[in-house]
């Protein structure tokens, strides 16, 4: 087939226009990963740049993170549900880890996001982070940044706890940390340099009454104690239980940071942060193609002797890929 | 050797009550078909009520296509109650329903037909099921968020313990924890940790002096598989922890009050399509299970049919199960004896590891906060559980005969009826319903029906009020079963429950590695992973089946979007849509798959997504399925279909079939369209 980069540059038009019926399109050709639709990606995104937009796109971007079993999903619902009736258009990019072991991955965290089929503001895909490291799925940052032409808000959610899930620090314009109330490992995380300090720390679950208004003073203090930076990060309490508390004035505190931020800045670093992790991905994924992909890899080393070391073994993949 | 006394009993005991757990399309066949059942000895009753009726939808709601009569009655007012109880005298009879999160509203329509025909509350007997944590970890028939489910429960429990006494307000269920693939432990440690949330939650509505009443009106509604020994085991050691736990946690001191009472439903996770006339077998051994010992035995049973795996059974076939019932009690000398297990070192020894795995099991889900809390743990673990058992089945560690072992057969002349050996409900019945539905409105004093609803909307609001007068109220007033269920949901919201897959350990590679690397280089050739969407349309909570589907195919190197249960066509479609998926799988176990599989291809044709191939499993006939491959569908798996990895293949080889027919990578048509594409944008780049 022909890579016909004039495809690419329709689809950035129709972003352009804002026609929300491209998303699904947009992120069948970002994930995919044979040479032609790569061109008509680096094409996708050309059309959508700042240069050919003439500024950055107009979305928030925004991440969501937090260990599991928190609420995220639960809590975007509410979010999604608080945009749509102030009129945003949204798109939420949701990343599962995917198994070592199979390469596969559930894709859950659409099941509790409420939504109306017939709303076309509200565009939801999941993808499985593969191989990567960082927290997000391979084409997580070319997705958000040609949706974020189109929509109002462009969502990233990823699972962790602050440690490897650092690249969404990257993308998102802004990040918002969701923790419940008793997690006294987030404590130790942001006191250590661990996990980033995030822009926004949502305090979820806060029906579960007293330890939540303790949880949201103490991570004030923790933060307060953590320098002029940290001490500027927003802390929400919520409930995205029905009927739902502090959602509204969530928002609001996204919207503020997002105000008060330098954008091209933080974009421009992200850019850059961006093209070194593709750069890094590809040449790695580059060796690993010539050796017909990991699992090819991984049965060529069986047939190695098995007393070699690592060395050894890097040399004779180094060899064989060349 | 000293002299023994004589072993039997002085009399032989009461045989306990038969039920036969039935009803379909509406109250009138019903009513015929419960009075043909109490003809053959029947002596209780166990009413089916259809999944609108269950969740709170009434038959005109779109949810409710497909599925209005199907597996049991609908009920959507008191005058269809009064109908359904027609000439069933309501002062002997002994009524269970399963009903779960619309409970409060089935009792309170039982209790208004019974007034009709001057019949005071306190002579009613029977029990709804009403127990919710259950439908959050297996059954699926939910409607409200896990407080106020529990407020209800709760409710229930401290109206009926002062008005309805002889009433069993609430079944713990144990038996859909079986179903769902609990193991004996399991089925223990998670039961009893329910029953302990929910009298926790009555603790705090009743006067303490009334909790030996609660706790003695408390009852249990267990499985039976066919490991009987074990099984029997099993409720010895629920019966230990149960006396236990009202001495000590909840300080019961009169002893009657603290047996553990329960009635049964035998196993139909274990009853196989293939040769189902061994099923026969299997149900008389798991009965054996519930009666053998006196000191543990059932209160009330009702067996499935021999053919549940093949649909849903006729009246015949349940007939066949209640005469089971009746030559164990009337034939065998089993009710003449006392407990024969007594000083069995076996079974004390089985009872004892029982008692302690569920004792540590229990300390886990108390660390969680109690089962409310630990619903997500509970249901991760069935699925672990149920995903080793059929690991198990595949390979052959656990025999089933007829299914994985023994399996040359003669043709079965037991299914070659015309109608292939199941009940099929007339398609006619769900426009029935609709139009008596809206007689009933057009004729009844709206003004009177308004204001009831407003009153329990009210009630609902707050905090410490019983929610029971508001709800019989309304019964009375002649609102419907889904404006009941609707004025709480907007008070309460909704609720989705976790669907447990997520933490489901890996099948071992060795397994699944010719798998993966078809999944490897389909996903090559396609130029990104495979990606699936298995999906459940429509009312049908049972998610088990769907579940391990997602599971394997997560296995075998699929990236697989599964949202749970109770989906609309549209909202599968626009998923499908949106995720960019490869193909759709359905799973249908209510029998409403004639009606909803279309709909959804239907809905994935509008989404522009009608090229992905889709797959439907389920309860489902022959004749069926051919119309289902008529419609589009590329497979249809049936329970025979056990073979997990062997659908795998078939779904990876429907994806690559379609990279074969466009010679390009599987964009979509509706993508490639969309996007002003006539091919090649998802094209492969073969190595």
């Amino acid at each position: 087939m022909s890579a016909a980069p004039a495809d690419a540059e329709q689809l950035g038009a129709r972003l352009r226009e804002r026609d929300l019926t491209a998303a699904p399109s947009v992120l069948n050709l970002v994930e995919s990963r044979g040479e032609a639709a790569r061109a008509q990606t680096a094409a996708l995104l050309a059309a959508v740049s700042p240069a050919a937009l003439g500024g950055e796109a107009p979305a928030h971007i925004v991440g969501v993170t937090g260990p599991p079993g928190v609420g995220k999903s639960t809590l975007l619902s509410r979010l999604a549900a608080e945009w749509r009736r102030r009129d945003r258009t949204v798109a939420v990019l949701a990343v599962d880890p995917s198994s070592r072991r199979s390469g596969g991955a559930l894709l859950g965290d659409r099941a509790r996001i409420e939504r109306d089929p017939d709303d076309m503001g509200l565009f939801i895909r999941s993808s499985a982070t593969g191989d990567r490291l960082g927290g997000l799925a391979p084409a997580t940052r070319a997705a958000a940044a040609a949706l974020a032409v189109a929509f109002d808000v462009v969502v990233i959610e990823t699972v962790g706890v602050g440690q490897s899930e650092t690249e969404v620090v990257d993308v998102a314009d802004t990040v918002a940390v969701v923790v419940q109330p008793g997690s006294g490992d987030v404590l130790q995380f942001l006191k250590s340099g661990i996990m980033e300090i995030p822009d926004v720390l949502v305090v979820n679950k806060t029906d579960l009454g007293a330890s939540a208004v303790r949880a949201r003073a103490d991570l004030g203090a923790a933060l307060r104690s953590l320098g002029p930076t940290a001490a500027d990060t927003a802390v929400v309490a919520v409930s995205s239980l029905s009927p739902g508390s502090g959602i509204a004035e969530l928002v609001d505190t996204l919207d503020e940071h997002r105000a008060a931020l330098d954008l091209p800045a933080r974009r421009l670093r992200g850019r850059r942060r961006h093209a070194l992790a593709d750069f890094t991905a590809e040449h790695g994924q580059r060796g690993l193609r010539a050796l017909g992909g990991r699992r090819e890899a991984e049965r060529w080393l069986a047939t190695q002797d098995p007393s070699s070391d690592v060395a050894t073994l890097q040399r004779a993949l180094e060899e064989r890929c060349a | 050797m000293p002299e023994t006394p004589s072993p039997r009993l002085p009399e032989p005991d009461r045989p306990w009550m038969m039920r036969t757990y039935a009803g379909h399309s509406d109250a009138k066949r019903s009513n015929e078909l419960y009075r043909r059942n109490l003809e053959k000895g029947q002596t209780g009753l166990s009413v089916a009520f259809d999944l609108p009726t269950q969740t709170g939808y009434d038959p005109d709601h779109e949810l409710a296509r497909g599925e209005v009569g199907k597996v049991g009655v609908s009920i959507a007012h008191a005058g269809d109650m009064r109908t359904l109880l027609d000439g069933i005298p309501l002062d002997q009879m002994n009524t269970s329903m399963t009903i779960n999160a619309t409970a409060a509203w089935l009792l309170a329509l039982y209790v208004v037909a019974a007034e009709e025909h001057g019949i005071a509350a306190a002579k009613l007997q029977g029990t709804t099921q009403n127990d919710i944590l259950k439908e959050y970890l297996s059954r699926g028939t939910y409607s409200f968020p896990p407080g106020p489910s529990m407020r209800l429960i709760a409710d229930t429990i401290a109206y009926t313990v002062e008005n309805v006494p002889k009433w069993n307000p609430i079944n713990i269920c144990s038996y859909h924890l079986q179903e769902a693939g609990a193991t004996p432990v399991q089925e223990i440690a998670y039961a009893i940790s329910n029953a302990i949330a929910v009298l926790d939650a009555v603790r705090d509505r009743v006067p303490q002096e009334l909790m030996g009443s609660v706790f003695g009106r408390i009852s249990f509604f267990v499985n039976a598989g066919v490991r009987f020994v074990e099984e029997h085991a099993k409720l010895r050691a629920m019966s230990e922890l149960w006396d236990e736990l009202g001495r000590d946690r909840y300080d019961v001191q009169d002893e009657k009050h603290r047996r553990f009472r329960y009635g049964v439903q035998v196993n139909s996770l274990g009853l196989t399509e293939a040769q189902p006339e061994n099923n026969v077998y299997r149900i008389a051994l798991e009965a054996l299970a519930v009666t053998l010992g006196r000191n543990v035995r059932a209160r009330a049973i009702q067996l499935p049919a021999w053919n549940e795996a093949l649909g849903l059974p006729r009246p015949w076939d349940q007939q066949w199960s209640l005469r089971l019932q009746q030559v164990l009690a009337y034939e065998t000398d089993l009710l003449e004896y006392p407990d024969v297990f007594e000083g069995s070192k076996v079974m004390e020894g089985l009872v004892a590891d029982l008692v302690g795995g569920a004792r540590q099991e229990m300390a886990r889900v108390a660390e969680l906060g109690g089962a409310v809390e630990a619903v997500d743990y509970m249901k991760a673990a069935l699925v672990e559980s149920h995903r080793e058992r059929w690991r198990r089945i595949e390979s052959g560690e656990h025999t089933v005969v007829g299914m994985n072992r023994f399996t040359s057969t003669e043709p079965s002349p037991l299914t070659a009826d015309a109608d292939g050996g199941i009940l099929v409900v007339d398609p006619a019945v769900e426009a029935e319903r609709r139009e008596a539905l809206q007689r009933w409105r057009a004729e009844r004093d709206q003004p009177a029906v308004d204001s009831a609803l407003r009153e329990l909307a009210r009630v609902a609001q707050t905090d410490d009020e019983n929610i029971m007068p508001a709800t019989i109220a309304a019964a009375r007033a002649g609102a419907t079963t889904g404006e009941w269920a609707q004025t709480l949901r907007e008070v309460f919201g909704e609720y989705r429950a976790p669907t447990g897959v997520g933490e489901a350990a890996a099948v071992p590679s060795e397994d699944v590695s010719e798998l993966r690397d078809e999944v490897e280089r389909v996903s090559e050739a396609l130029g990104r992973r495979m990606k699936f969407l298995v999906g459940k349309p429509g009312l049908d909570g049972h998610s088990n089946g769907a579940e391990q589907i997602a599971v394997r195919a997560r296995d075998a190197g699929m990236d697989v979007v599964y949202e749970g249960i109770r989906l609309t066509p549209a909202q599968i479609a626009g998923s499908a849509a949106q995720e960019g998926v490869h193909v759709v799988g359905l799973s249908i176990l209510s029998g409403s798959h004639a009606e909803l599989i279309p709909s959804v291809i239907q809905a994935l044709n509008d989404a522009g997504a009608g090229d992905i191939p889709v797959v439907v499993g389920g309860i489902i006939p022959e004749a069926d399925a051919a119309a289902l491959r008529e419609a589009g569908v590329a497979a249809v798996y049936t329970p025979k279909d056990w073979d997990l990895n062997r659908m795998m293949r078939d779904i990876i080889g429907l994806v690559a079939d379609q990279l074969d027919d466009s010679g390009a990578g599987h964009l979509g048509e509706a993508g490639r369209r969309a996007a002003g594409m006539p091919e090649g944008v998802d094209t492969a780049a073969p190595a």
